[in-house]
């Protein structure tokens, strides 16, 4: 059965000033991602692993080429389409997690929602939801402060996972995390990947991820080298 | 809604930070309340004050009389004309006449005004009916001529008594000259000191039946000026006698509120400033420390827009809080103030305008309106300012923290 792609990148460059000159971070990508993949981008420290993430993301645009997000060509939206593309459609998992500091586990979780002007019933049902994937049921009033690495990187998947997003982006989810921690939170995220169909792209060089990975990708100086889906 | 809402949880979970900023803002908002109602209170007492005891509801002027210039005494008296005279007699207006002339307290010189008044004239405050206190050789109102060795009885203010060091029930001479230019002097009594907020009616001046002040300068049924009283009314003008009315008559003392209005105004600037630079910086600093934290709600999609109105929202919300807060504490402490005063040092009613032992503030509901929005503004602009600069941050600078 042929699946419909939801990411589409196509001769996609993308070059950096470097003092007086450029640096290509990205030389002719053309990749496509489809509905429920769980595919990493791999490859050494300075390969573009990151930028092709944040533009995939519409966090960053293409100098040249397109990347096509959900039908969507993130290179012609505007700051506010591209504000709606990631509020609607995208979740977001960091390396240092980017909790907000001053809010509570459930604040941080249900941050995107108030985003999505959801009612609050609505809001407290996905919340609690998202929290139970994750098993931080009982810590809904700390504050990442108060929380270990991991259970702050699980905070950061519901967060990313509570609105039910099409595309989760994770940009070294794991790096500053034990095996342990690392291993549950992999687990998680291929749990709900074959729950809810969500899409996972991670950008990685971790080989604990990469050992999840239905898909990887292998980028070298901005190219990439290695296509391969991994069957389990 | 939202930037109120996110705004809200930003400020209550910074906690302390918060509420340093707070606390600041609302002791400049009661400050600069409590420093403007002490100005309008001493304004609105000094009004009463200078009404009650100097500028009635206003005066007629012989023509050649000048306050300023006390070498047109001489010139500055006459005839009283029949339409005040009627006035006079009916009580509604009372005449005043007024003579240069030395007082030797203690073998020393001073120099003074001496101002005839009626005794039971009510139309200023001055407590002339003291001055109808029967001396056995010689009655009230009695001249000099009539003098059987007795004292004359005067009336001075408490500014007057300091500076001549005199009390109640000393006797010192005075001298005077009349119309003609002729020296003569005579033992006065003081009978009454009186305590008054207005200088204009004290300091340097001796109170003293209009009769005797009459017979001592050779000057009968004259007079210098008039005070007129709440129940009179004329249209017509008075020849040789220029009307000045109330609003002249405090247009000194208006102006030199006005002065210190503006003189307040710095100290109101100062206030501010230093409560915008606890703002400004509070929010130059989130801007900074907070770049990940702006990256992050970019990322979960939030607009340029929705960011700076957070950040916006955020730090006009510490105007907000202050009202509530200088509400709590500075309600009490006003209202407390407005029942006690503010008790002035000693001296300062030695700086020659009307100010009273305690002032009392008044505060209008113009002043704290005008003081709570002028506060949210500024707050509100100098909180956009550094949110301004999110707008030309890269999101993926902002999510790794860089500094631009």
């Amino acid at each position: 059965m042929e699946q419909s792609s939801i990411i589409t990148i196509k001769e996609l460059i993308k070059r950096f000033p470097v003092g007086k000159g450029e640096f290509t971070a990205l030389n002719g990508i053309n990749l496509a991602f489809n509905t429920g993949e769980f595919a990493g981008i791999v490859g050494p420290s300075g390969s573009g692993k990151t930028t092709l993430l944040n533009i995939i993301g519409s966090l960053d645009t293409a100098t040249e080429g397109k990347a096509v997000v959900m039908g969507q060509s993130t290179g012609d939206l505007t700051t506010k389409s591209a504000a709606k593309l990631r509020r609607m459609h995208l979740g977001f998992i960091f390396q240092t997690y980017n909790l907000l500091p001053v809010y509570t586990v459930y604040e941080n979780v249900e941050f995107p929602l108030l985003l999505l002007k959801l009612s609050d019933s609505e809001r407290r049902k996905a919340v609690n939801d998202a929290l139970e994937w994750v098993g931080l049921t009982d810590k809904i009033k700390s504050r990442p402060a108060q929380l270990s690495g991991g259970e702050c990187q699980r905070v950061a998947i519901a967060r990313a996972m509570v609105k039910k997003p099409e595309i989760v982006l994770a940009d070294e989810p794991t790096a500053n995390l034990d095996a342990a921690n690392s291993h549950n939170i992999l687990k998680m995220m291929l749990k709900l990947n074959e729950e809810l169909k969500t899409t996972f792209i991670f950008a990685t060089h971790d080989d604990k991820v990469i050992k999840y990975l239905k898909r990887k990708i292998t980028l070298e100086d901005g190219k990439v080298v290695k296509d391969e889906f991994i069957t389990k | 809604m939202i930037a109120f809402k996110l705004a809200w949880r930003n400020l209550i979970g910074a906690g302390l930070r918060t509420w340093l900023n707070v606390f600041v803002l609302s002791f400049i908002y009661i400050l600069i309340i409590w420093h403007y109602g002490i100005l309008d209170g001493w304004n609105h007492q000094a009004n009463i004050d200078m009404k009650a005891w100097e500028a009635g509801n206003g005066q007629y002027w012989q023509q050649n009389y000048d306050p300023y210039d006390f070498f047109t005494l001489e010139e500055s008296h006459a005839k009283i004309p029949e339409v005040l005279q009627k006035a006079s007699s009916e009580g509604v207006v009372t005449p005043i006449l007024i003579s240069q002339a030395s007082v030797y307290p203690d073998g020393r010189i001073q120099s003074m005004l001496l101002k005839g008044i009626i005794p039971d004239q009510k139309v200023v405050a001055i407590p002339s009916a003291e001055l109808d206190t029967e001396s056995e050789a010689m009655p009230a109102g009695s001249p000099p001529a009539e003098r059987t060795g007795q004292e004359i009885p005067v009336v001075i203010g408490r500014r007057m008594a300091k500076s001549c060091k005199l009390k109640e029930g000393d006797i010192t001479t005075i001298r005077w000259r009349d119309v003609n230019g002729t020296f003569d002097a005579a033992e006065v009594k003081v009978v009454k000191v009186f305590n008054c907020n207005v200088p204009n009616v004290d300091a340097g001046q001796m109170y003293i039946h209009i009769n005797t002040l009459r017979e001592m300068m050779q000057a009968p049924g004259e007079a210098t000026m008039f005070i007129i009283g709440k129940d009179f009314e004329m249209n017509e003008t008075v020849s040789g006698w220029e009307y000045k009315d109330y609003d002249f008559l405090m247009s000194e003392m208006n102006e030199m509120m006005k002065m210190k209005k503006v003189g307040g105004s710095f100290f109101y600037l100062i206030l501010m400033l230093l409560a915008m630079l606890a703002i400004f910086d509070t929010q130059v600093l989130s801007i900074f420390r907070r770049q990940k934290e702006i990256g992050t709600y970019i990322a979960m999609g939030m607009t340029r827009t929705q960011v700076v109105s957070l950040f916006t929202v955020e730090g006009a919300m510490h105007a907000i809080l202050a009202v509530i807060i200088g509400a709590i504490y500075g309600i009490p402490f006003l209202l407390w103030q407005m029942k006690t005063g503010m008790t002035m040092p000693a001296g300062s009613d030695d700086m020659g305008i009307a100010i009273a032992e305690s002032i009392f503030p008044v505060y209008g509901v113009g002043l704290i309106i005008t003081t709570v929005l002028l506060v949210l503004i500024i707050t509100t602009i100098v909180s956009y300012m550094p949110a301004r600069k999110i707008s030309k941050m890269k999101p993926t600078d902002a999510l790794k923290g860089k500094i631009q």
